[in-house]
């Protein structure tokens, strides 16, 4: 490839960029804008927050509690190193609630909502059924992304919240069966160590990866391509991408909430 | 009445639409045909409002869409989408009834779901089909859901996109005789795409050929087999060879 020809795809792909990152703040914008502007949908909310919240505790749930109990592994093997065995309760504690607990649940929460979000939507588009809810007077941003974006933002604080009690109830199980701790020792340490702050900070990342997962769900449902290949493109770029901002957005609150 | 003022549309650099002019006079039913791509569902998005035209303008009643009311415009209309785009997740009467379960004109459940029946019974559905779901129903079924969602605010323009795609000549025949009988009995505007020349026959009032971004030939229906153009005859004669190009 010649010089100029590098430049312009270096180019090329920077306006793509830039593009596809205006349409995302707008949309943004174009969101926040009618989650204030009604007619509401309130049974669509209950919905979503049915299929978003409630449906997705069970996989929550589970990765929180393997995780808490590998982390429990993982701590008291590196703390046998200086002979700091005692710390695996507060540090699992303080580990699933700051940043495993909300990370991994938003980002299981990504898989399963973003991509269901994004197919949902995007066969929507496909067969017409978003023509058909602007025929019937119906704003398909106050009747689909609205409910969906308010129903994560409150859900996946919730689930992190209980995510991070089920990661440290593993921790616990393999703390006292595995690892041999006191039960009530155990249990001590993890209340004595933990904060309010450091259960709200994961809960307040949550609600920010909730938007970003139902915000991206529905961005890319919206803006599906036709078929079932541009349904299939539209789930995988709302997976990866809410997966990546999560990350992105973890680091950027982190430094935030604990180095200002 | 609706009326389309030298309409033009593009998407990149196809130009769909060069200067669509059409008339359609109240409570007249009007079928614009034309080959696959040739841009009679973007003429059609175009009035929705679903596209927006680059240049043009339409009016509804006199009165310039772009500067009325969004809501009380959308309200007039009904429309019958090509794959019927029934809501999946939806039961059939909450399809049909979809209006007056949200929104401004919201009504009780089940006034609601009575009026649904009733519509559902319009078009030849019994209420067992009522809390059955979309893809419950064969194809043609679901068409008649679809009408029975156009004509459940009483509009005054309906649109009808490719109605009898997908059906066999008989399902296609029964469609056609409900939506004349429907057109007729309500007294509406209506817009009907299609390809299908029995379609056109039973339907019509009068015919637009739409054809390289412009309409080719318009007229009433009792002059389409008797018409000069060479277009319009290869059209409905569906001959291969003529000023239309296929792909061969």
């Amino acid at each position: 490839m010649t010089i100029n020809g590098s430049l312009a795809y270096i180019g090329r792909n920077t306006l793509l960029f830039l593009a596809a990152t205006g349409r995302i703040v707008l949309f943004v914008w174009n969101t926040l804008r009618h989650c204030v502007a009604g007619p509401f949908y309130w049974r669509e909310l209950v919905s979503a927050l049915v299929q978003i919240g409630w449906l997705s505790l069970p996989v929550v749930g589970l990765t929180a509690l393997f995780t808490g109990g590998a982390l429990a592994l993982q701590i008291y093997a590196g703390g046998a190193r200086f002979n700091a065995e005692a710390i695996v309760p507060s540090i699992v504690s303080i580990g699933m609630a700051r940043e495993l607990g909300p990370v991994l649940g938003g980002l299981m929460v990504a898989a399963r909502v973003a991509s269901s979000v994004a197919a949902e939507i995007g066969t929507m588009k496909v067969t017409e059924q978003i023509d058909a809810l602007v025929t019937l007077s119906t704003d398909p941003m106050k009747y689909l992304t609205v409910p969906r974006v308010v129903a994560a933002t409150l859900c996946v604080p919730l689930l992190v919240g209980v995510g991070d009690a089920i990661g440290i109830m593993g921790g616990y199980l393999v703390g006292t069966t595995r690892l041999g701790f006191n039960e009530v020792v155990y249990l001590k340490n993890t209340i004595d160590f933990l904060q309010t702050w450091d259960i709200l900070s994961g809960m307040i990342k949550g609600a920010v990866f909730g938007f970003i997962i139902a915000l991206m769900g529905c961005f890319y449902g919206m803006n599906s391509g036709r078929g079932a290949q541009g349904v299939g493109t539209a789930t995988k770029s709302a997976v990866v991408t809410a997966s990546v901002l999560i990350l992105v957005a973890n680091y950027i609150l982190t430094e935030v909430f604990f180095t200002a | 009445m609706i009326k389309l003022e030298n309409l033009h549309k593009s998407f990149d650099n196809n130009d769909v639409l060069k200067g669509v002019n059409i008339t359609v006079n109240k409570g007249s039913s009007l079928v614009l045909i034309g080959g696959s791509g040739t841009g009679k569902s973007v003429t059609l998005k175009c009035v929705l409002g679903l596209v927006t035209p680059d240049k043009g303008r339409i009016f509804i009643d006199g009165r310039d869409v772009n500067k009325t009311d969004r809501d009380a415009f959308l309200s007039k209309f009904g429309m019958l989408f090509q794959g019927s785009a029934l809501f999946d997740s939806l039961p059939i009467w909450q399809n049909v009834a979809f209006r007056l379960l949200r929104g401004p004109y919201k009504k009780l459940h089940n006034e609601a779901r009575q009026i649904a029946i009733e519509k559902l019974r319009r078009v030849g559905l019994s209420m067992n089909v009522a809390d059955k779901f979309p893809a419950e129903l064969s194809g043609g079924m679901q068409k008649r859901v679809g009408l029975a969602r156009a004509i459940f605010a009483d509009p005054e323009i309906i649109f009808f996109d490719e109605p009898t795609t997908g059906l066999d000549p008989i399902m296609s025949g029964v469609i056609n005789k409900l939506i004349r009988e429907i057109v007729v009995e309500m007294g509406v505007t209506a817009i009907t795409i299609t390809h299908d020349m029995s379609s056109v026959r039973a339907i019509a009032d009068d015919v637009a050929m739409l054809h390289d971004g412009i309409i080719q030939w318009t007229g009433p229906i009792g002059d389409l087999d008797c018409s000069s153009d060479p277009c319009l005859d290869q059209f409905v004669n569906g001959r291969a060879n003529g000023p239309i190009k296929a792909i061969q």
